[in-house]
């Protein structure tokens, strides 16, 4: 469903790596592990299509496609190093605004349920800024259950999770993996993925 | 002609094509400045109503429609660059808005010292002065831009983008005249033929040929120094003899 | 605290690059970002604030010949209409861009330039508007007579907007850069927006003059309908350059 054929990556005028390919049929996942620096970002926002690559194609469901392309933005939910989040929003609000903004028509109820699922139900109505920082991660966990979308690109998704929002992290993976799903991680935590379906990209190796 | 332009894209292959090129631009527009000043400043007669203090239009003009012109190249480039995303075309753009910028200030300039006796005042917010100086912070906000941004790729496309916008300043510049009855007289050189002496004329024309030629050859010598630096990795640049010596 | 085991899907809409997508990005945006401003009102106040300080100067620093502040008057409230709306600018991208929410924008399935869209008419309402509401006030102190002030506002109106969709366009091409902010923001727009302010002044100072307003008046509304078109294809551009 998604492929990476040959991929190079530049900051400025170093290259951070070249020749990387990898092809995910739906269900599959890929781990991308590697020393700081090492151009992990730089390749998940390529593959969520923020940036271009400096060299080689990126295809999904066989079609070559461009950063910003159309396809990308309704297929991809992409989660980088910051949670996307409103500091005067409340914590309901925020994941509203987000689950609008990716085209989704949602009901209060859902909305709820999702964050009832990720253990904020009772601190929906707090504003952002109060909120932890594993908690304000959970909202974003909680906008990928919503959203559905074929493919994840999770750049360092356990950061500031205690051991409960792993668990529920991994979950979440495996049933999206479950749904024929297809998904990419940045993260050295093991997710506890079954083994035939998990692909491993090491970096600066 | 069936020559393949493409083939020219690239920085390797600009670079001598480039070096070869400035010479005959570099002597041409010696050699047109010469004829144009011969032609302006002994030739040419003495205006009837301004004495001989008109003859700094033999600068003032050229260089003023060498302002506008090649604002409307650069943005030509940047144009190209958005749309085919050549890094040549960037480099292009990068070379030329140092010169603008120059054309832009000697217009002005030469302006002022023209207008003081012939109008009475250095300066007057009239609509083509203020265009032109609008041009000239537009260039000046390109290049700023271009050095805020260290990476040479997003100062690049940022540079298009702007200058893109600021296009629309050109047609302003130049209407500006015929749009408001302002200081500066109706156009006098038109596509269909021109009010003024012939040898006047001709002297503007042959001035504009030069600073136009100045401004390529420039531009070229410039854009090689940008390829330079900016490609200083690559295997063609480490094989040519001046960076070997 | 125990968590569900799935969480139930929400309807996706089926794509966001038509024209029900412009309008829904449009929407997303303005309401999101005027429930911003509402959430920080005090920062909308100290523009404002900003506003009437800066016009008050003018007549503080200078004997009040009444003659003499008319003529001023409304090149005074042009440029200190322009200087808050500057203050204000960097905040239209800067925010989302720091804490990452201008990505999911940049990826939202609605079109960028729609959603740019939004931002600016909330950032016009917010700050262009309210100056343009205040200015009759403020202009009592440079002894307008009416119809100029009528005139006044009514330039104001076509204005502001411009200087909002120009600022939408440098503050997204200085995003994140370190002295981005205020000067180069400034240095960028300000020779676009210099015609705004000669056709918006010149528009009070020709029915000072006697002379009709119509032409300055419909200049600024050439000029709006003309940003209206091309700056938030501009803008989009630059966030994308910017986030690559």
């Amino acid at each position: 469903m998604l492929e990476a054929h040959d991929l190079a990556g530049r900051r400025g005028h170093a290259e951070l790596f070249a020749g990387v390919g990898f092809r995910l049929a739906p269900g599959e996942a890929i781990v991308v592990t590697g020393p700081n620096g090492t151009g992990k970002t730089t390749l998940l926002r390529m593959l969520a299509g923020l940036s271009a690559p400096a060299a080689g194609e990126i295809r999904l469901n066989g079609k070559s496609i461009a950063p910003f392309s159309p396809e990308l933005r309704s297929s991809v939910a992409y989660a980088g190093h910051l949670p996307a989040l409103k500091d005067e929003l409340t914590a309901e609000e925020n994941l509203t605004s987000l689950v609008h903004l990716a085209g989704a028509k949602a009901t209060e109820p859902s909305l709820r349920a999702a964050l009832d699922a990720v253990a904020l139900g009772r601190k929906r109505t707090l504003p952002a800024r109060v909120l932890s920082a594993g908690q304000r991660r959970r909202i974003g966990l909680a906008r990928l259950a919503v959203l559905r979308r074929p493919v994840w690109v999770l750049d360092e998704p356990v950061t500031a999770l205690d051991s409960a929002g792993v668990d529920l992290l991994a979950r979440l993976v495996h049933e999206h993996l479950d749904r024929g799903g297809v998904a990419v991680l940045a993260t050295h935590q093991s997710l506890g993925l079954e083994p035939g379906r998990v692909q491993s990209l090491v970096l600066g190796g | 002609m069936a020559l393949n332009w493409t083939r020219f894209a690239s920085p390797a292959s600009f670079y001598p094509l480039a070096g070869t090129m400035i010479p005959w631009f570099g002597w041409g527009a010696a050699v047109l400045t010469a004829i144009g000043l011969w032609l302006g400043f002994a030739v040419a007669p003495t205006d009837f109503q301004q004495g001989e203090v008109y003859r700094i239009i033999f600068i003032h003009v050229p260089s003023a429609w060498m302002s506008m012109f090649l604002y409307v190249v650069m943005a030509f480039w940047g144009a190209l660059l958005l749309g085919f995303n050549t890094r040549l075309s960037g480099m292009m753009a990068q070379a030329i808005a140092p010169t603008g910028a120059l054309m832009t200030f000697v217009a002005l300039w030469t302006g002022a010292l023209w207008g003081r006796p012939t109008w009475g005042t250095y300066w007057a917010w009239d609509a083509r002065m203020t265009s032109e100086l609008i041009l000239l912070f537009l260039y000046f906000g390109i290049i700023a831009l271009r050095q805020a941004i260290g990476e040479p790729r997003r100062a690049d496309r940022a540079c298009a983008v702007l200058s893109l916008v600021g296009v629309v300043n050109i047609p302003i510049i130049y209407y500006s005249v015929k749009w408001w009855n302002t200081l500066h007289q109706g156009a006098s050189v038109k596509a269909t033929g021109a009010s003024m002496e012939t040898t006047m004329l001709a002297g503007m024309l042959v001035m504009s040929f030069a600073f136009w030629f100045y401004a390529i050859a420039v531009v070229l010598v410039r854009v090689r120094a940008i390829m330079l630096e900016r490609e200083r990795g690559a295997a063609w640049v480490a094989g040519l003899p001046e960076v070997n010596r | 605290m125990t968590m569900a085991a799935t969480v139930p899907a929400v309807v996706e809409a089926a794509s966001g690059a038509d024209q029900d997508g412009a309008l829904a990005g449009l929407r997303w945006a303005v309401t999101r970002d005027l429930r911003l401003a509402m959430r920080s009102r005090a920062e909308l106040g100290v523009q404002l604030l900003f506003y009437v300080i800066v016009v008050a100067l003018f007549p503080l620093s200078m004997t009040p010949e009444r003659n003499l502040l008319a003529t001023m008057g409304p090149g005074v409230l042009w440029v200190a209409a322009l200087l808050a709306s500057l203050l204000s600018l960097p905040r239209l991208f800067a925010s989302d861009h720091a804490d990452g929410t201008l990505e999911q924008i940049a990826l939202s399935p609605y079109p960028l330039e729609a959603l740019i869209a939004g931002k600016v008419l909330a950032h016009w309402l917010t700050t262009g508007l309210p100056v343009a509401l205040l200015a009759p006030l403020l202009a009592l102190q440079y002894y307008l007579d009416g119809e100029s002030v009528a005139i006044l506002v009514a330039g104001l109106l076509l204005g502001t907007p411009i200087l909002s969709l120009l600022g939408a366009v440098g503050a997204a091409l200085t995003l994140g850069l370190r002295g981005g902010g205020g000067s180069l923001l400034a240095l960028l727009i300000l020779p676009l927006y210099v015609p705004v302010l000669i056709f918006g002044a010149g528009a009070v100072d020709s029915v000072r003059a006697g002379l009709g307003a119509t032409a300055n008046l419909s200049l600024l509304g050439a000029g709006l309908a003309l940003a209206l078109v091309g700056t938030p294809f501009a803008a989009a551009a630059a966030v994308r350059i910017a986030l690559d």
